[in-house]
This record gives structure tokens, sequence and C-alpha cells, in this order.
């Protein structure tokens, strides 16, 4: 029992191995840190939909050696997202942007659930009140009361 | 009223069977990640040659006038063999200016390979560390960039070029450029 708990334990504390490679880590914690962070937000574009700090694919490393690069050259985050974004187009971000081009996207959702939803309210008030019960009459009420006294 | 709902989830399923018909016959591929270079000034080029003794590839080769084509390769890919005979063709009946750049490949392997097939290239580079296909949006090998001759991409292949695109692009592309 303790052997399990133990073992438990142990796997608990495991974290999920990185793509990242030790000798792909910055030396300065801040920006290896911030490099992490753009990272994740890239889309690796071999792998559909894998971040580049989660892929081990060939491009992805690339990437990740580019963006430590720009960071290092002293770019802001957004820099370092335009960078990829004039070279591989809006894909690379796994956020999309609000743009035209996205609105389905960002809007589509949010907009099936009004519709349904404004249907469903009018469907509910439109339904027709359920007619409240009527008292029994002295007949009802003698058949009943024959019934309990059974 | 009451009727017209009847029909909805017929017209659900009509409009996603469209979609479905449309998707499996238009040529239409979700995995496709296009490319933002077509229409815009080809990227910087600055590699060492492949071949020993020639001088650097630079961008200058992109903007001599004529029309070139760009090729990404790598010795140890399969779909570049799979393509190298069109490049050849390309190259030899053509008379194609295509430039070729061997990716994260070892220059005695991609030699080596060249010697085997045959080399269409007549300005080769090397690209080791694949850094300067991140900067022409590469996503791996073979890539195929149709670059005109003021030096905007015209067109970006991603995966090899089959004959279909020798065919029907690549070719028209150079006769229409030439003009």
């Amino acid at each position: 029992m303790r052997g399990l708990l133990a073992l438990v334990a142990a796997l608990l504390l495991a974290l999920p191995a990185l793509a990242t490679e030790p000798s792909e880590v910055l030396p300065d914690p801040a920006l290896e840190t911030r490099a992490r962070e753009i990272g994740r937000a890239l889309r690796c574009v071999v792998c559909q939909n894998q971040s580049i700090d989660d892929s081990s694919a060939e491009v992805a490393r690339d990437m990740r050696r580019v963006v430590r690069e720009r960071v290092v050259a002293g770019d802001s985050n957004q820099a370092v997202f335009d960078f990829m974004v004039a070279r591989y187009g809006d894909y690379v971000l796994l956020k999309p942007p609000f743009r035209a081009g996205t609105l389905v996207l960002w809007l589509g959702a949010p907009l099936v659930l009004l519709l349904a939803g404004g249907a469903l309210f009018l469907a509910a008030r439109r339904r027709k009140p359920v007619a409240a019960p009527q008292p029994l009459d002295a007949e009802e009420r003698r058949r009943l009361d024959a019934l309990l006294k059974g | 009223m009451r009727r017209a709902l009847f029909i909805l989830p017929l017209l659900t399923i009509l409009l996603m069977a469209g979609f479905f018909a449309w998707s499996l016959t238009s040529g239409r591929d979700p995995a496709s990640i296009g490319s933002v270079l077509v229409g815009r000034p080809a990227p910087k080029l600055d590699l060492p040659a492949l071949r020993p003794g020639e001088p650097a590839l630079t961008d200058a080769a992109l903007r001599t006038g004529k029309p070139v084509v760009v090729n990404f390769f790598a010795s140890w890919c399969t779909p570049c063999l799979a393509e190298h005979p069109l490049f050849t063709r390309l190259a030899e009946r053509e008379g194609a200016v295509i430039v070729g750049v061997a990716w994260k490949n070892k220059r005695d392997d991609a030699l080596a390979w060249l010697k085997k097939l045959g080399d269409p290239y007549k300005l080769a580079g090397l690209d080791l560390d694949g850094r300067t296909g991140i900067d022409w949006g590469l996503s791996g090998v073979p890539e195929t960039y149709l670059v005109d001759g003021q030096g905007i991409v015209r067109r970006h292949f991603r995966g090899p070029i089959t004959e279909r695109d020798l065919n029907d692009t690549i070719l028209p592309f150079l006769k229409g450029a030439a003009k």
C-alpha cells in the first residue's frame, strides 16, 4: 500500500515531457520564460494543432530557435508574432486575430447560441398556459369520499 | 409555420451533404496552410554555395529580369526524389533557371544525391540550419517557388510538384514571364 502511494506521488510529481531541448534554453531565465510564452502561442506549421513549444518537428525546432533569436535581439512579444505572421501568415497564431476573414470563427458559436436561445424563449412564451385544476363538484367529492373510506 | 419547422432537419441534412460534396470535389485541402509570400518580394537569400568553388547564393540571382524557379530539397527526402525528374526535364528541355537550396542536408550527401540523379540547378545554396527556410515560410521539403523577373513570388508549392503542376502552372508561368 505504501509502495503504491509512493508511486502515485512520484507520478504526480512528473511533469509532461517538453519538446524544448536543453541545448535550446536561453541562459537568461526571464528571456527564456518569454520565449516559452511566445512558443506556446505559435502553431507548428506541420502538425495542425500543436504549439511549437510542444512539437518535436524539425520546423518547430527551427521556429523555437528563431523566437529565441528575436527575443535576445530585443524584440517585444508582438514583434516576434509579427515576424512569424509575415512568413507563415495568420495560420501560425493559435489564437486567430479578430478581422473580417475570421468573423465567422469568432462570432459563429455565440450567434448560434443567441438564435437558439431566442427561438426557445419565443416558443416558451407562445405556449398556452396550462389551465388551473377545477375544484371538485359535489358528485366527485362524494365518490372520492366513498373511495377513501373504502 | 408548424409545417415549415418539420422541413428544418431535412434542410440541415441537405446543407451538410452539399458542403461535404463540395469538400470532396472542389480539391479543397483543409490541411493546406496557404502562403503569404505570393505577391510579395522574395525573401532574403544569402547562403554558401552547395557546390565547392562557386560564389555564394544571394538574392541577386532572383532579380535578373528572368523568371526563376526556387526549389528547396534534401537528399534524405523521398518526395524530393519523386519530383526530381521534373526539374531535370524543366532545366534540360525548357531551359528554365532553377535555383536549388539544400535544406538541412550535409553538403556531401546533397552533392552525392545530385551526382547520382543529375543536377538541374543553375545555382545552388546550402541552408544547413534551416534559418533561411524560416524566412521563406518553409514548412518542410520539398517546396517550390516561382519568382518573376522583378523578384516577386508568384506561386508557392508546398510538397512535391507534379507533372500537372509543371504543365498547367510552371511552364505557362515561365513562358508568360519571359515575354
